[in-house]
């Protein structure tokens, strides 16, 4: 499954596409909600690889206004929770993300998002 | 002690004509995993990356040796059907595994800028030549699970080349090499970009 923790490490890497290439949208997504385990001490190590801005435009694009416009510089354990819900909680398992830079469009079905390119759309 | 190697028992025969079967070079890369368990644990990596999961033996035992829910462990495969062995594979043994079909681990390399703490790559490491790299890694079907290249190094030097900037400062690469490919020269390579490594 595409959950948002792991969208948020994703870039288009289509040749010459360096400008606007993160974060990729999501468009007629199946998304699903399945309950996991709360670690909030793991979602503290995490905090410094996450993109917060992209983070939360990404979530309010799926519906989910629960995360701050700009990262609080203390979490509360409530933000925190609010958090896990947004990464690990939320699973795009169907559908498409758009690099809103060259407009290439990688499709997910069953949950993995097939970012495999074709030769001649190879960057290096 | 020693942890259980995964449940794979969902897997059949039919799989394994287009996903690489858990083989020996598998289960010495576990072995070195559980070896160094406890400085894993202690290390406490809040990313880790598998290139080329295959059957997804691998990365769902790190995640089981690493504790649930303590790390986001990222899978790829240029191999579609590797990547669903391997999503099934961490499911039927209660992980999660997050999985992206791609080359190496390209469209994480803007993002994860000396990110990752646990890097674990099992290679396509058969010295083959470069027509037969070429189109089993095009195909992306079986035979690139094997197939290498010269030396059987040409997916390893490229991963090699990103290493610096891929690996977070205690961050650390599991390798499963061969004879052909000359360890040894990897470890000179390795070192003279800065990283400290052995051969087990
Ligand atoms: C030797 S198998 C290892 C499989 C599994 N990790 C294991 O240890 O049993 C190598 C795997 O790498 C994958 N692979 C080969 N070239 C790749 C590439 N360029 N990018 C991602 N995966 C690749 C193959 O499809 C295959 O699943
Ligand atoms: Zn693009």
């Amino acid at each position: 499954m595409v959950r948002l923790i792991t969208h948020n490490m994703l870039t288009c890497h289509v040749r010459n596409c360096t400008k606007d290439n993160f974060p990729l949208v999501f468009s007629d997504v199946e998304l699903v909600v399945r309950e996991a385990p709360e670690n909030l001490d793991f979602i503290r190590r995490f905090l410094p690889k996450l993109d917060w801005a992209a983070l939360v435009d990404t979530a309010r694009s799926l519906g989910d206004e629960s995360l701050p416009g700009t990262q609080p510089e203390e979490f509360t354990d409530e933000q925190l929770r609010a958090l896990h819900h947004v990464l690990m909680e939320m699973h795009v398992e169907e559908g498409k993300m758009t690099c809103r830079g060259c407009g290439h469009i990688y499709h997910i079905s069953n949950g993995i998002p097939n970012m495999l390119l074709a030769e001649h759309e190879v960057g290096r | 002690m020693s942890l259980p190697t995964p449940y794979i028992g969902h897997l059949t025969e039919e799989d394994y004509e287009h996903v690489y079967e858990p083989a020996e070079d598998s289960f010495i890369l576990l072995d070195a995993l559980e070896a160094d368990a406890i400085p894993l644990r202690a290390a406490r990596p809040s990313l880790c990356v598998e290139i080329g999961s295959g059957s997804g033996v691998v990365s769902t035992f790190l995640m089981q040796l690493l504790g649930p829910n303590q790390s986001l462990i990222i899978a790829t495969d240029i191999n579609p059907l590797a990547c669903q062995a391997t999503q099934k594979t961490s499911h039927a043994n209660n992980v999660t595994v997050d999985l992206v079909q791609c080359n190496l681990l390209k469209p994480l390399l803007p993002r994860v800028d000396r990110g990752v703490d646990v890097l674990v790559f099992n290679p396509p490491y058969v010295p083959t030549d470069l027509a037969e790299f070429e189109q089993t890694q095009a195909s992306a079907s079986l035979g690139g699970a094997w197939a290498g290249g010269s030396e059987g190094m040409g997916t390893t030097t490229t991963v090699i080349e990103l290493l610096s900037d891929l690996l977070s400062p205690q961050g650390r690469f599991y390798l499963v090499a061969v004879e052909q490919n000359r360890p040894q020269d990897i470890v000179a390579r390795l070192q003279r970009q800065g990283l400290r490594s052995e051969v087990k």
